[in-house]
């Protein structure tokens, strides 16, 4: 049976929708604000207090700015932001780069030849990184690594070399795992995206006497950009979380070398249980973030359309 | 459409490709080989390419520990997350999509501040706020939701027996109203009482147990990681409005246009989020690091990491380990890959 058709003017009819709406939206809600909203708030709140695992948050501990300020003078942490830089500079136009040259080459290909090419390159992603590190592990070793057997029977090097354990070679090794493990989305992406540039520009240029190389630059390349924004800033927030390789692999050695924000904020939450300091090194850590973020959406907006 | 046409370019390119797509493959042939041999075989130089001698005293090795108990650990975290995370983003990314409602860009916006956010630095303070939760409450909340959801279905079937009006107005209630409002009321006590009482549920939870070291302290936060939401929005669009509006008109109540009409058509945008967060589950490392320590409640990531820190140069033994977590999802990845990126793409730009 049908129900009588009901009349409501603008206002009541939005009305209904908002609680409709809402009640559709409750239950993620709920969690949301439970586990996101409510520990961030708590995160920043916290980070001014001199909140350890004797000290509860409470007037007497209450420091005000001290953590952060104590923060910029922590050499370590300084030593910490400076290695995540290092990683983001090279990790992030690495693997934009890499994967785009990946994708270009086998967007045209058959179906079948593409998703395994695709899958290839996202078989680190889903191997898991727990898998993953423990294997390079292996193959770094000193004495049983398959890596520096190969490179001493090419003859590139006469002395085995302790990868992990080398302040020069450390974080290049943290930087090649990184690597692999990351370039997997932006292929998907990036072949996703040249799959969908207007191929009538292409054919137009090329009907002009334009070469490949002209075509990508001057036509495939501004209509892949947002996809380009996108990935250098997943990419970099990525980086800028890396924490189970260095946890896994390295411990922040040899020397601080290869230690991270992040870790360095494990450490101190977990291992000296300095919550408060902690916290305000995720702040931090977020403002950076949200920073960058930002700036993307900026650009985005500005010359996109998608 | 003209032939292409072969450049020295492209053979080299094709080349390269090949080199470098070897050296991505070659970690996960050396888990799998490396998981069958023994640990002389496994330090010998030079390296055994194949294992000529399989043994299987790894993995004899790695279930002494419970590594089975890890693996069921694992799927149930796993499964969990999807089925929650399907649940609740898929009825928010509609709402979210689809109404037009007080506060929309406020929540909207939330959500995707949240999530250029770095997930990590809202750890430290979850894990102390799962530190203070009592594990009994999540049994109340799940009973609480389930006699929500008893209660709306039964409360549909009711709806659809007797008309809504007599229901609104009191003094037209008859017998048989009642009746069956009353027996509703009895059904769900029931079900309130049965759960309360559940062995290992309520009854057995001691009064002060805390939530960290349960599943459900890694569960939790993924289902409220807003990613879903935003995916599910993304797939919602895409529902035609001319449909809903028939739907509305056919007199189809909202959660009935929901189950009925809205769910088949983004059935696909189900299947990528679905995968997406089991493989994703399966795979975080750091949420399971903080909130579970003991060792009959870790995970398989969480175990193989345990036993390099005790036995870190037993390389058979790590990569029998490896390959136990990495070779189900990696099958799991392949059989659904299409799903998947579809999911990355959908969840990418077009903001």
């Amino acid at each position: 049976m049908a129900k009588a058709p009901v009349r409501l003017n603008g206002h009541a009819l939005k009305r209904h929708e908002t609680m409709v709406a809402y009640l559709f939206m409750l239950p993620a809600l709920v969690f949301f604000a439970g586990f996101v909203i409510l520990p961030m708030g708590m995160g920043i709140v916290t980070s001014l207090f001199n909140y350890t695992m004797k000290n509860p948050v409470s007037a007497e501990t209450f420091i005000g700015l001290k953590n952060y300020f104590d923060l910029f003078q922590d050499e370590k942490f300084i030593r910490a932001m400076w290695n995540t830089v290092i990683l983001v500079v090279v990790t992030v136009p690495a693997v934009t780069l890499f994967s785009l040259w990946v994708s270009s080459a086998i967007y045209q290909m058959k179906e079948g030849l593409r998703s395994f090419f695709r899958c290839v390159f996202y078989l680190p992603v889903v191997t898991g990184t727990v898998a993953v590190v423990v294997v390079w592990r292996w193959m770094f070793d000193v004495y049983s690594g398959i890596l520096n057997y190969a490179l001493s029977s090419l003859g590139i090097i006469d002395k085995s070399i302790m990868w992990l354990g080398d302040k020069r070679f450390a974080i290049w090794c943290i930087i090649l795992i990184m690597f692999t493990t990351y370039v997997g989305q932006p292929i998907v992406l990036y072949v996703a995206a040249l799959g969908n540039v207007d191929q009538s520009l292409v054919e137009a240029a090329q009907v002009d006497g334009a070469t490949d190389l002209q075509v990508f630059w001057q036509i495939k390349w501004p209509q892949v950009m947002p996809t380009t924004l996108y990935i250098v800033v997943i990419t970099t927030i990525n980086t800028f979380q890396c924490f189970s390789l260095i946890q896994l692999l390295t411990e922040g050695g040899p020397e601080g070398t290869t230690n991270t924000v992040m870790y360095y904020l494990y450490q101190n939450a977990f291992s000296l249980y300095k919550y408060g300091y902690a916290n305000a090194m995720g702040v931090i850590l977020a403002i950076i973030i949200a920073i960058l973020s930002a700036i993307q959406f900026k650009v985005m907006s500005k010359d996109v359309s998608y | 459409m003209k032939k292409k046409k072969i450049t020295p370019y492209k053979v080299i390119s094709l080349i390269i490709l090949i080199i470098v797509a070897f050296t991505f493959v070659f970690p996960f042939y050396w888990i799998i080989t490396g998981a069958f041999k023994s640990q002389t075989v496994a330090i010998s130089l030079p390296p055994q390419w194949f294992p000529t001698e399989p043994t299987m005293a790894n993995f004899e090795r790695l279930f002494k520990n419970p590594a089975w108990k890890w693996m069921a650990n694992t799927v149930l975290i796993a499964l969990g997350s999807m089925l929650l995370v399907c649940g609740t983003a898929s009825l928010c990314g509609y709402a979210l999509a689809k109404k037009r409602f007080y506060g929309q860009s406020i929540v909207f916006g939330l959500i995707v501040c949240a999530m250029a956010l770095p997930k990590q630095v809202v750890l430290v303070p979850l894990v102390r706020m799962m530190a203070n939760l009592r594990l009994r409450w999540m049994y109340y909340a799940i009973a609480v939701v389930a006699v929500v959801v008893l209660g709306m279905l039964i409360w549909s079937a009711v709806k659809n027996w007797y008309n809504l009006k007599e229901l609104a107005s009191p003094a037209k209630w008859k017998g048989r109203t009642v009746l069956t409002a009353l027996l509703a009321a009895a059904v769900l006590a029931a079900i309130v009482w049965y759960l309360a009482s559940l062995p290992g549920l309520i009854a057995n939870t001691p009064e002060k147990t805390p939530m960290t070291n349960t599943l459900w302290a890694v569960i939790l936060p993924t289902v409220g990681w807003p990613f879903g939401v935003f995916l599910m929005k993304q797939f919602s669009e895409t529902i035609p409005n001319e449909i809903l509006e028939a739907a509305r008109i056919d007199g189809a109540g909202e959660l009935n246009t929901f189950l009925t009409v809205v769910c088949p058509i983004i059935k696909p945008g189900f299947g990528a989020l679905a995968i997406f967060t089991f493989i994703n589950t399966w795979n975080d490392y750091f949420l399971q690091l903080i909130m579970l320590q003991s060792r009959e409640n870790l995970t398989i990531s969480l175990g193989i990491s345990t036993l390099q820190a005790e036995f870190a140069t037993n390389y058979g033994l790590m990569m029998a380990g490896a390959a136990l977590g990495a070779v189900p999802i990696v099958t799991i990845f392949l059989i659904f890959q299409k799903f998947f990126t579809q999911g990355i793409t959908m969840g990418a730009v077009k903001g």
